[in-house]
Formats: C-alpha cells, sequence, structure tokens
C-alpha cells in the first residue's frame, strides 16, 4: 500500500539525530513492550500480518507515535481482531477473566528461545526462477492496495540481478494470512536510475525483491 | 486464525488511540497489567527478556565478529559466503538473523544498511536498534543522499569510493565488515573486537579509531 511508512526518498525530514552508543532501551517502558511482544500473541501471525498492523495506522498517528509504540498499537489490535481482548480489557479497564500465569521463563530460558527465533523463511518451490544474476529487469509501476515489500521510490525502475535466494514466503500474501513463496533476487539500481542526476555517480542501491515484483525491461 | 481486514485494523487503531492515555508509560503498565493477570506471561519471563537484550544481546557480539574475520581468513571466507551459518560459530544465532548476509567495504566501496519501509534490524547480533536508525529522517534520507547522511555521522567519503546502499526490503538482513584500521598488526580478537564500533556496522562509522583500545 502506499502509506507513510514507505518513507524512502520522502524530502523534507531535517538532520539525523546521531547517537554512537545507546542503552537498549531508552525507557523501561520500551523494554516491557519488547518483552511482551516476545512472548504474548499468536505466533502463528506472521511478520507480515504484524508490518501491515502497523502500516494501517493513521498516517499522522505513525509519524507521531515512537516506533515501540507503533508496535504497541499493532500488537493491541491484533489482540482486540483476534478476539485475545475485549475492547474494554484493551482500553486498561481491568482483565474480565484470571488466571493463573504460566511458568515463568529465566534469562537461560529467554536467551535459548532467542536462539531459537532463528526462523527460516525460505521454501521449497517446483517453479523454476525466471532470472539469474547478471539478468536486467525492471520492476512493476503499480503494487496492490494492500501490504507489498517494493517501495515506491524503487517502481517503475530498472535495475540487475545480483543475487538469487531461492524461494522465500510472499510478504504481499502472508499480511493476508496465506503462505505462498516465490523466488526473491537482490536487484541492485543504480542510484541514477532512482534519483536523476541528483545520485552520485557509481553509487548504488540494492533492494530484496520478489518475482512477481519484476518484469522483462 | 484472524482474518485480516484492513478497514477494521484502521478503525480500531484510531479508537484506541483516541480513549487510551497518551503517556506510553501508562499505556505499556496497563497492557503488562493485562497480559499478566490473564495468565498470558509471567512478569518474571518479561523481566528475563528485558535482561537478555539490556545485558546479552547486543553490539559485542557483531564486534566479536568483525575481530575474528580480520584475523581468521578461514572465518572470513565462511562469513562473506553464509552469515547465518557462521555466527551459530558464536551461538549468536537468533531473532532476525536467519538470512544475515555479511558485506565488506574496500577502499573504493562503502557499505550502508538501512529499512526504508519499517526498521529491519539483525537483533541476535546486533541487539536493539538506535533510536535515529528507526528515525524518519534516516529511513527518507539513506537511499537518496547517502553521501549526506554520513557526513551528519562524521564520515567524508572520497569521490573514489562508491556507496552501495542495502534497502532490507525481505527477510535478508545486513552487517557491515567494516576495514581493519592500520597499526593493529598482532592484535588479538579482544583488542579488535573493542574497536568495533555499532555504527561501523550499519555503515554509518568507516574509519575505526585505534586509540581508545
Amino acid at each position: 500500500m502506499d502509506g507513510i511508512h514507505d518513507l524512502g526518498g520522502k524530502q523534507g525530514f531535517g538532520p539525523i539525530a546521531v547517537t554512537e552508543t545507546d542503552p537498549a532501551f531508552h525507557e523501561p517502558w520500551e523494554g516491557r513492550l519488547f518483552a511482551i511482544t516476545q512472548s504474548v500473541g499468536d505466533r502463528s501471525l506472521s511478520i507480515d500480518w504484524f508490518r501491515n498492523l502497523i502500516e494501517l495506522m493513521e498516517p499522522r498517528m505513525y509519524l507521531n507515535e515512537p516506533y515501540f509504540q507503533r508496535w504497541y498499537f499493532a500488537m493491541l489490535t491484533g489482540l482486540v481482531q483476534s478476539g485475545t481482548f475485549s475492547m474494554a480489557e484493551a482500553l486498561g479497564q481491568g482483565a474480565e477473566e484470571r488466571r493463573p500465569p504460566p511458568p515463568p521463563m529465566t534469562l537461560r530460558d529467554a536467551l535459548a528461545r532467542d536462539r531459537a527465533d532463528c526462523f527460516d523463511y525460505s521454501r521449497p518451490v517446483a517453479a523454476v526462477p525466471r532470472y539469474a544474476p547478471g539478468d536486467v529487469v525492471r520492476t512493476k509501476t503499480h503494487m496492490q492496495a494492500s501490504h507489498t515489500r517494493l517501495p515506491s521510490y524503487a517502481r517503475g525502475r530498472q535495475g540487475s540481478i545480483i543475487a538469487h535466494h531461492g524461494a522465500h514466503v510472499l510478504p504481499d500474501e502472508g499480511a493476508l494470512g496465506r503462505e505462498v513463496a516465490e523466488h526473491l533476487y537482490t536487484v541492485e539500481f543504480d542510484a541514477r536510475e532512482l534519483w536523476g542526476e541528483e545520485g552520485g555517480a557509481g553509487d548504488t542501491v540494492t533492494l530484496d525483491l520478489w518475482e512477481s515484483y519484476l518484469v522483462d525491461p | 486464525m484472524a482474518e485480516n481486514d484492513p478497514h477494521a485494523a484502521a478503525h480500531l487503531h484510531r479508537h484506541l488511540h483516541s480513549h487510551l492515555p497518551s503517556d506510553p508509560a501508562l499505556r505499556v503498565k496497563a497492557l503488562e497489567s493485562l497480559v499478566v493477570e490473564r495468565g498470558l506471561v509471567a512478569p518474571e519471563t518479561l523481566d528475563a527478556w528485558v535482561e537478555a537484550y539490556a545485558e546479552h544481546i547486543g553490539p559485542k557480539r557483531g564486534a566479536q565478529v568483525v575481530a575474528r574475520a580480520w584475523t581468521d581468513p578461514g572465518f572470513r571466507a565462511r562469513l562473506l559466503e553464509n552469515a547465518t551459518d557462521a555466527i551459530v560459530e558464536f551461538g549468536f544465532e537468533g531473532n532476525a538473523t536467519g538470512h544475515l548476509k555479511a558485506v565488506e567495504n574496500t577502499d573504493t566501496q562503502h557499505n550502508l544498511v538501512v529499512c526504508t519501509l519499517c526498521s529491519c534490524y539483525p537483533f541476535s547480533i546486533l541487539g536493539m536498534s538506535p533510536g535515529w536508525y528507526k528515525s524518519a529522517e534516516y529511513r527518507a534520507r539513506a537511499v537518496r543522499e547517502p553521501r549526506k547522511v554520513l557526513e551528519e555521522f562524521g564520515v567524508s567519503l572520497a569521490s573514489e569510493v562508491s556507496v552501495r546502499v542495502w534497502d532490507s526490503t525481505a527477510e535478508l538482513r545486513y552487517l557491515v565488515v567494516p576495514q581493519r584500521p592500520e597499526g593493529t598488526e598482532g592484535w588479538d580478537e579482544a583488542r579488535l573486537a573493542a574497536i568495533v564500533t555499532r555504527n561501523a556496522m550499519i555503515g554509518t562509522d568507516r574509519d575505526l579509531r585505534t586509540e581508545a583500545a
């Protein structure tokens, strides 16, 4: 979708608030919220379902809420949508039924779980890849209204395949709760193909793009 | 599985946003009370996750990987060939590193990593991402004017150095392997790891300083 989240190349933003080192969490609530996202929720929901929920925030809300508050709204909306919480519960009016907590995890358990969460998004497919490294391709100009991972700044542009990664689950379908795998490629674009004379000579931008995002040049 | 209904989700966002307190700390406190009371998680589990990322999973991991790539040619080759497998040698595989790609800086090429569409980041090897990485400023500008962005980080690239920006649009995550600075011959891995900055592994730092080590 052409949402506000599609920020690549948008102009008018000011300088970057550069930092060299940072605490993992700037505020205690960030840590608590991150911890909740790691331990609560329907793990059958795909990462792109979650991303799509964030993208569905109203644009002004999206820009004004900090990063982990966007996670908060995606999580809360998802839990209300799935019926896990009632609206009253989500609005902080207390739990409607109380249950004892599951056995607690220790630090060691959390570290082991993080290692186990090393997900493989590749899938075997029968389809033969349409492209190979070295091929010149063009990205599609128009994408559908739902979730996609082809940013607007790289649509309708010509680039070269520099790597093929086998087939990975397609975000556009994952956001709808369906698992479909498609060949994935790293595509390199000359900066001048994307930005005209503004782009640096010899500079490039690479994106990882699925086969259905691409057409022959 | 719930049905994805974008109009319903957008409506829910607006409704929740207009009825919830504006203070993020209050919002999260209420959510934590709810998930605990409903028996979905034990509070000690949340403590464990916070400790895991505050104390154990962070950029020191990535720095160890870079230091080994500098000192062990066999490891460097394995890292560049398949970083996902290579970091298993340290036990650093995990959240968002199931498809990790290491990209090396050279005298004529600089690598810079961004995620313009959200803020994808290789958590298990670099920890929580810095605020600037998640900012609209960085996401908007890194692909369009990387040299100006790098200037703001104090990195001035000579004209013969080209920039390759990696926009993390799929589940691949990128780790920049900076160049080993001169004057570090004979240093051991631990001493080398201490000079590898987090920003260098994202690509917003280039010439590593040796005096601090």
